[in-house]
């Protein structure tokens, strides 16, 4: 597909999804340097702002758009910071979970016979597993981090990325260039990464999509429960955790990060739906 | 002749069929009129896309939402069926009109049980209970030939051969003794011995005063079933007549086509032939008569001029310019000829 | 039948097992020296080397894990310092709980996720049906604890209509188990949507109609039942789901089911009281798969027993 076919595809998209694309657009903005434009700290406690409502002044004179929880921590700077923290693990699970998926996927399709049997059987187990006892199960294992929520997270998701992998290179291992490439005595290595790794790509990317989304609200979902990211970072888990005990005198500190996670996830579903239909041949047809 | 002079049971007259669709509209059905009387049978013949489907659906009211149908008439016992509301096509169907479709392992429902499927008749129309509507199934059943009915009863329907399913469809179809059952091709999906069972089966229900339309491609089957014949090509009809008159002579090079095709529709013994060229787009007619470009006697007029229906002989009718000349030549020629031209 | 029912009991058996040696890696591997764990960093060396010999911890990890899997299957999931009690009946007490919560939440989606797909189908392409595919969608995207404390935060802060966690009584069960059936309600709508369309337009449709048939009859019960097996088919899998997803319901709400009682105990470092709430779990979620496999095949009368 040419750079020329891409960008015909991508003003072609439906105003929904542009919509979507936007929001994103602005949400990796402030994930990267948002906390540079809105000079905040969100570990910053002050005794004399508790709890303020959206739009109260601060005792120093400042402004608090979105409110402060309880230690008078602003409710925006940590919305901004957990955007970093949700894009990250998001971004880093999917990239370890999708490279050993590709790399599992395409060694149990192009090599079948016992590699696959194992592959295959190992992702069946897991599967039959509920993903989330498994992430909570890691995770609170291997203790509050970053990094650990990341792996207990690649770890779920290596699976969903190898079934679809190995599914693009078992359809392409008998193509009829692939049968004479190996006629030809190209090695293994070789016909995997030049004929069955691109026919990989496509499917890998709107699985990653999807699971981006998956991801977030998962990395949310332990914070919440305690088992994600350490005390000290800001994330829009631990926010709305935080939140929770304060509901009737702070609405603001549990549903300003969850409407966060809301958007976004809702517009990374609606923009991997575009996906599939622009890659997707048999979809686009229909559309 | 005396069954085509009394009131018909069925008109149909100038009936039309346009489908809305992504591409534009099209007309699978133009122009297309026969009456049936009480007791009587026709044949629809046709090649796929020919039309004759849609006009059976038509006379049922079952064509899908995007079809508009319009007709002169459209009467059925002496009743208009155009414009008719759901309750009064629910009483129709079933009771008076009953229909029987080409394969009945998708015509019939999967998931409920071949006796479930023909005591529903009774039920709906009827209001009989479970058991006595169960017993009448188990008797329709034995009297269309499907042996041990009482335990088949429930049985779903794929559990049956392709001819037992098919008579489940006419157990549940001729179930309230309608006056008119419409069979599309009620015995392509089968093989040839079933075919003859079931050609007998519905014969015999003729005889004993059903009105029958058998839409078939095969003139085979019409040859076996019907005292009526008339012809679709295009959407429109071509020839009309009795199958005793119109099969040793017909008025009409499409015909006389497909006659030659089927060689044992006319009980000579020979090869087959096929008719050149495939059945024409209906959303791009070629202009003129619609069947020129594969007519072996086709001349200029023909491309031009769209020939209409016309009485060509008495009890005859063709839509050929030169009818005359095909009825009076040697049809076996003419089909020789169709093969070559 | 039977001996399909074997076959399948037979792959359950086995994914349990899969799932137990998956916690046994968990739980054993990673975290290091257990006995440095249960005694903390203060312990003397020679405390430690007592206790690693009495937990059998110098064997090698193959013989744990064999020794481990005897004991499992003597139903013996060691004892829960937290609670000191026996960590299976600790979390055998909670599964009622945690069934009702999920058995509500599946009645929620029964009760409303079949009726909003019929009405969909029935009125395809109209905002009715396009109401429901939009909102089924949000559904599913939704943080489900998120919604759990925003519903939280009208019903029971603001208008205070329903108690806001576990009270004992309907009521406080109403909100948790709202919150778990959301997004599954949407989809099993979704799902019998598109299910009951896809059958309107098969020939049998048209062959009910022609047997005159009421347009009620021909949706209601030839539609309806052809619909039925495929939507029957994942009521399974969605309670499969319920149960999974309570563990964190269960903790938005403080609701007292085998969830909230695997993070507790995850969080205290509890690992005996953990892993038998985990395999618990998964043995529900795996069996569940497995009841809907052979419900299928009864529901469906095309699927032959023998031939899957």
């Amino acid at each position: 597909m040419t750079a020329a076919v891409q960008a015909r595809r991508v003003t072609r998209m439906r105003p929904r999804a542009k919509v979507a694309a936007g929001i994103l657009g602005l949400f990796l903005v402030c994930a990267a340097i948002g906390p540079l434009l809105y000079p905040y700290d969100s570990v910053a406690t002050s005794v004399a702002d508790r709890l303020l409502p959206p739009g109260s002044a601060l005792s120093e004179g400042g402004l608090a758009p979105l409110g402060t929880d309880q230690l008078g921590r602003d409710v925006l700077a940590q919305v901004l910071d957990g955007a970093r923290v949700s894009l990250l693990v998001a971004l880093a699970t999917v990239l370890i979970g999708g490279f050993a998926g590709l790399v599992l996927g395409m060694l149990a399709g192009y090599f079948r016979g016992l590699t696959d049997t194992v592959i295959s059987r190992i992702g069946d187990i897991q599967l039959a597993f509920p993903s989330i006892l498994l992430a909570i199960l890691l995770a609170g294992v291997l203790g509050p981090s970053v990094l650990n929520v990341i792996i207990a997270l690649a770890v779920t998701r290596w699976v969903i990325f190898a079934r679809v992998v190995r599914g693009s290179a078992l359809e392409t291992r008998d193509r009829e260039f692939v049968d004479s490439a190996r006629v030809l005595g190209v090695g293994h290595l070789r016909i995997m990464w030049r004929y069955i790794f691109p026919a990989c790509v496509q499917p890998l990317l709107v699985a990653a999509t999807v699971q981006i989304g998956l991801t977030m609200v998962a990395e949310a979902a332990l914070s919440f429960l305690g088992l994600g990211v350490p005390v000290d970072q800001a994330s829009w888990g631990a926010t709305i955790a935080n939140g929770r005990d304060y509901l009737s005198s702070a609405w603001w500190i549990a549903a300003v990060p969850g409407l966060a996670l809301t958007i976004v996830v809702v517009c990374v579903g609606i923009l991997g739906d575009e996906l599939r239909k622009v890659t997707d041949p048999s979809e686009r047809e229909r559309a | 002749m005396t069954a085509t002079e009394e009131a018909p049971l069925l008109t149909v007259s100038g009936l039309n069929v346009a489908i809305e669709g992504a591409a534009g509209t099209v007309q699978p059905v133009r122009d297309v009129s026969f009456t049936l009387a009480q007791g009587d049978s026709l044949a629809i013949v046709g090649e796929s896309g020919s039309g004759k489907s849609m006009t059976s659906l038509a006379v049922l009211g079952l064509l899908p939402e995007q079809a508009t149908v319009r007709a002169e008439d459209l009467r059925f016992d002496g009743a208009e069926l155009t414009g008719l509301a759901d309750p009064d096509w629910q009483q129709l169907r079933g009771e008076q009109l009953a229909m029987i479709f080409q394969d009945p392992l998708s015509a019939l429902n999967p998931a409920l049980t071949v006796g479930y499927q023909i005591a529903e008749m009774f039920r709906r129309h009827r209001g009989w209970g479970r058991s006595r509507a169960r017993q009448a199934a188990v008797e329709l059943m034995a009297q269309v030939g499907i042996p041990d009915p009482a335990a088949r009863l429930r049985d779903y329907p794929h559990q049956f051969s392709g001819g037992m399913r098919q008579r489940v469809m006419i157990a549940m179809a001729l179930a309230l003794e309608p006056r008119l059952l419409i069979a599309d091709e009620p015995t392509t999906a089968l093989d040839v011995t079933v075919q003859a069972q079931i050609l007998r089966l519905l014969r015999q229900r003729q005889r004993d005063g059903l009105a029958l339309v058998v839409i078939s491609h095969d003139l085979g089957v019409v040859a076996r079933s019907a005292r009526r014949v008339v012809v679709m090509y295009a959407g429109t009809l071509v020839e009309s007549g009795l199958v005793a008159e119109v099969y040793p002579a017909p008025a009409h090079p499409y015909t006389a086509g497909l006659l030659a095709a089927s060689p044992r529709a006319r009980g000579t013994a020979g090869s087959v032939r096929p008719i050149d060229g495939q059945p024409p787009d209906i959303s791009a007619l070629p202009a003129g008569c619609a069947f020129h470009p594969r007519c072996p006697i086709a001349r200029e007029r023909c491309t031009v001029e769209r020939p209409k229906l016309r009485v060509v002989a008495p009890g005859r009718e063709s839509a050929c310019h030169f009818a005359e000349e095909v009825l009076t030549g040697e049809p076996t020629k003419r089909g020789t000829g169709a093969a070559h031209g | 039948m039977i001996a399909f029912i074997g076959r399948r009991l037979g792959l359950a058996v086995l994914l349990i097992f899969g799932a137990i040696t998956i916690v046994f890696l968990a739980l054993r591997v990673i975290p290091g020296d257990p006995a440095s764990l249960i005694l903390g960093s203060q312990a003397s060396e020679a405390e430690l080397a007592a206790l690693r010999t009495e937990l059998g911890l110098n064997e090698p990890l193959f013989l744990q894990y064999l020794h481990h899997l005897a004991d499992l299957l003597r139903l013996d999931f060691g004892e829960s310092w937290r609670l000191g009690a026996d960590a299976l009946s600790s979390t055998l007490e909670r599964v009622p709980a945690t069934f009702t919560l999920a058995g509500t939440a599946l009645l929620i989606t029964i009760g409303l996720g079949f009726p909003l797909g019929l009405y969909a189908a029935r009125n395809a392409g109209g905002w009715g049906d396009r109401l429901v595919s939009y909102s089924s969608l949000v559904g599913q995207a939704l943080p489900s604890f998120w919604v759990g404390i925003m519903l939280v935060l009208v019903f029971a802060s603001a208008l205070n209509l329903l108690p806001s966690t576990a009270d004992g009584t309907i009521w406080g069960l109403l909100l948790p188990a709202v919150t778990l059936s959301l997004p599954f309600l949407g989809w099993l709508a979704r799902l019998v949507r598109n299910g009951a369309l896809e059958e309107l337009g098969k020939e049998y449709v048209r062959t009910a109609r022609s047997k005159g048939m009421s347009e009620r009859v021909v949706f209601y019960v030839h539609v309806l039942r052809n619909t039925l097996t495929p939507a029957v088919t994942v009521l399974g899998l969605i309670l499969g789901n319920f149960i999974a997803d309570a563990v964190i319901i269960e903790v938005v709400f403080a609701w007292p089911g085998i969830g909230s009682l695997l993070i507790d105990s995850i969080t205290n470092r509890d690992y005996a009281v953990a892993e038998a709430a985990i395999v618990l779990i998964a043995a529900c979620y795996i069996l569940l798969n497995l009841l809907v496999d052979v419900l299928c095949s009864y529901l469906d009368p095309r699927i032959s027993l023998e031939a899957v």
